[in-house]
């Protein structure tokens, strides 16, 4: 039996680094903006107007976000619905970035929208035609399914260890007996939600590429096709492995661990061929829709096109296809970053670069409001991600598969 | 009774082309989306208007906003600007270089375009735009939660949103004055048009009229009712003896503008079909691979 045992643990390492420093004024100056959109209004922050109804927050903190959370759902299938027990190490720190991606964007969503106080109006007014509807529907419910997905790790930390401080020590037993419980329910009922997951992230992934359609002329047509939702699909799909390797990798070098290469890089082969259907795709629609045209004019567009597809898919893409990339750790990062960066960029341009509105008497930039907001927002995920990781079973420790994959009634008699 | 038979015939038009091509771009009326027969218009005569501004001045006051004296819309110098509607005013008058056989300029007037097959209608996230029977798209202060999608989607550019509010943002556009017909009234616009550059009349009896004018004409308009077609056909329509795209009007086709998204919405979620065989074939490949784990480890 070469089943390769998976033990996650806290990391020991302290917290407070120089670089946790940064981001936490970071993250402090991103609230101080937000404090300015709550009280002040959208306008007072954002260099949003009536041409320009969207932009970054919502090209970024929302678009961007949920693609980036793909490692997600893309790991759940490869490590749970295709049984590959290899990649078991890397669910669970996909499945962190993703629960905590797709908290950011909820609240993404929550500062960009007017009326943030009618948040959930979609749950009870519904209007089956409207694809922002289908995506607000779709990420609601998965981001509740992430978080059940992520109970595991929460049950794990604390069955057996419940230790309330004075007079609340009396409930140690009662929650220890609920979380027990809720673990067996659990695991027997994980798979439910595991596709349940997968689902709705091929849904609202692909819908989010619809969001666009209905602009029509307005969008640029080096982007602006019906095909969107599949290419939106597809790119999510390719972005997903790139992420938890780039993630992987930066957070082992922070803690100090030894980079997982040979799991990151069975993962990473796997990216080439995942990275050349959204490319085929991405060609196919340009030459049936003919807009190769577009790419000899010299503007924005064309440049920020050049851009996303050279550096973001046929530059790693290529690094992919090379076994010295797959081994080694720095080229293994710039080829995963790289995707990651293409994404990115290829939201951005869907959403702020290829939107050009009729009456338009300015062009948008972001302001020092916005972009301060969504690096603040950006600097609070890695502060969690790290608080999270130091205090909770997500990583785990290469090298150390020795101990069996222990369930908790050995840890649990005090 | 005919409005009945009509949507009767859309829908069933609707059924054929789905069936036909699999991605039908008839777009589906929604329950709200209701094309009467006998739904309102107003007929723009650009060739008439002079540009006195008293619509502006009449909607900010059917409309609760802050309107000022009418005689300082006398004015001309704001004219040598190009405006859009916004939060502060929901209609606005602009003025171009004169047409053809004429050296008056023209005085285009700009408001919402109330269109059959709306583009917020469709896109709103709550259905908090609505197509009236009567013509009017009108928005539902209590629903919207401020994404402005509705502005995103949009064809003409219209719906303005009041970023300056911390509290209540409004989306704002012009709603075809709908307290004021509901009680038998002009919207504020047409019944204050000192020139009748304005005609309110159902959309039907409107096209006639529009006809009939270029027919009687042709030297005084140029042969195109700007929205009678665009994007599947507008309530408000123009008329103007000049190009529209000179005009500053958008060049739109003729289909609905929500028709490929809903298409491709309905697509992906026809019946639930798609989503549940999804999570159908994940959950046998799930089993299938956990079988065949299993019988590895035995034969081990």
């Amino acid at each position: 039996m070469s089943h390769e045992v998976v033990n996650p643990v806290p990391i020991k390492h302290k917290y407070f680094t120089p670089g946790v420093f940064v981001l936490i004024i970071i993250a402090l100056n991103g609230l101080v903006f937000l404090m300015g959109r709550f009280f002040f209004g959208i306008g007072a922050v954002t260099n949003l107007n009536n041409q320009y109804p969207w932009g970054l927050w919502i090209g970024v903190d929302v678009a961007a976000g949920v693609a980036l959370a793909a490692g997600g759902f893309t790991t759940a299938a490869l490590g749970h619905i295709m049984h590959k027990d290899e990649y078991h190490a890397i669910v669970r720190p996909a499945l962190l970035t993703a629960m905590l991606g797709y908290t950011f964007v909820a609240m993404g969503v929550f500062v960009d929208i007017g009326r943030w106080y009618f948040i959930w109006h979609p749950l009870v007014m519904w209007n089956g035609n409207s694809a922002l509807f289908e995506v607000g529907i779709c990420v609601m419910i998965y981001l509740t399914v992430l978080y059940i997905e992520f109970l595991p790790v929460v049950t794990e930390r604390f069955i057996g260890k419940v230790n309330l401080p004075g007079f609340l020590s009396g409930l140690n037993k009662i929650i220890d007996k609920i979380l027990r419980l809720l673990d067996r329910g659990l695991s027997k009922t994980m798979f439910v939600f595991i596709i349940a997951g997968v689902v709705l992230s091929s849904l609202h992934q692909s819908s989010l590429g619809t969001l666009m359609v209905i602009a029509g002329p307005k969008m640029h047509p080096l982007w602006q096709t019906p095909v969107l939702p599949l290419l939106f699909l597809l790119s999510a799909i390719a972005v997903g492995f790139p992420m938890v390797i780039f993630e992987s990798l930066i957070a082992s070098r922070s803690l100090g661990l030894k980079p997982e290469m040979h799991i990151l890089s069975k993962l990473g082969s796997m990216i080439a061929p995942l990275l050349g259907i959204y490319l085929a795709a991405k060609i196919g629609d340009m030459f049936i829709r003919k807009t190769f045209v577009y790419l000899g004019e010299f503007n924005t567009a064309s440049i920020m096109f050049t851009i996303e597809m050279l550096f973001g898919v046929i530059i790693p893409l290529r690094m992919f296809l090379s076994t010295k990339v797959l081994k080694s750790p720095p080229l293994l990062l710039t080829a995963s970053a790289l995707v990651v960066f293409g994404v990115l960029l290829n939201r951005i341009n869907n959403f702020v670069v290829a939107y050009n509105p009729p009456y338009s008497t300015e062009s948008y930039f972001p302001s020092f409001g916005e972009i301060s907001v969504t690096v603040g927002f950006v600097a609070m995920l890695v502060l969690l991600y790290r608080f999270i990781v130091l205090n909770f079973p997500v990583i785990s420790l290469p090298g150390k598969q020795t101990a069996a994959q222990s369930k908790y009634t050995i840890r649990g008699g005090k | 009774m005919s409005g009945k038979s009509r949507r009767d015939f859309l829908k069933s038009t609707a059924l054929i082309g789905a069936g036909v091509t699999g991605l039908s771009a008839t777009a589906k009326a929604s329950p709200k989306n209701i094309l009467s027969e006998d739904r309102m218009g107003v007929l723009v005569d650009t060739t008439v208007c002079v540009g006195c501004r008293n619509c502006e001045w009449a909607c900010k006051g059917a409309h609760d906003l802050l309107a000022g004296n009418l005689e300082s819309y006398e004015d001309r110098k704001i004219l040598e600007t190009k405006r859009r509607p916004d939060h502060t005013a929901l209609t606005v008058v602009n003025e171009y270089s004169p047409g053809k056989n004429s050296n008056l300029p023209i005085d285009v007037k700009v408001q919402c375009m109330h269109c059959d097959n709306p583009a917020c209608v469709s896109a709103c996230i709550v259905g908090a735009f609505s197509k009236h029977e009567n013509g009017s798209v009108t928005w539902d202060t209590d629903m919207c939660i401020g994404c402005r999608y509705c502005m995103a989607a949009c064809p003409f550019q219209v719906p303005a949103f009041e970023y300056d509010k911390a509290l209540n943002p409004k989306i704002m556009k012009c709603d075809f004055c709908f307290d004021r017909t509901k009680e038998g009234k002009l919207p504020a616009c047409v019944s204050i048009c000192p020139v009748e550059a304005l005609t309110y009349g159902s959309r039907t009896e409107l096209v006639k009229i529009a006809r009939d004018r270029i027919k009687k004409n042709p030297d005084r308009y140029v042969d195109h009712i700007f929205g009678e077609y665009e994007v599947g056909g507008t309530s408000w329509m123009y008329l103007a003896n000049k190009d529209f795209a000179e005009l500053d009007f958008p060049n739109l086709g003729k289909n609905p503008a929500p028709g490929v998204s809903e298409s491709i919405q309905h697509g992906i979620f026809a019946y639930f079909v798609p989503p549940v065989s999804l999570y159908a074939l994940l959950g046998g490949i799930m089993w299938i691979s956990k079988r065949r784990k299993e019988l590895d480890e035995e034969v081990k």
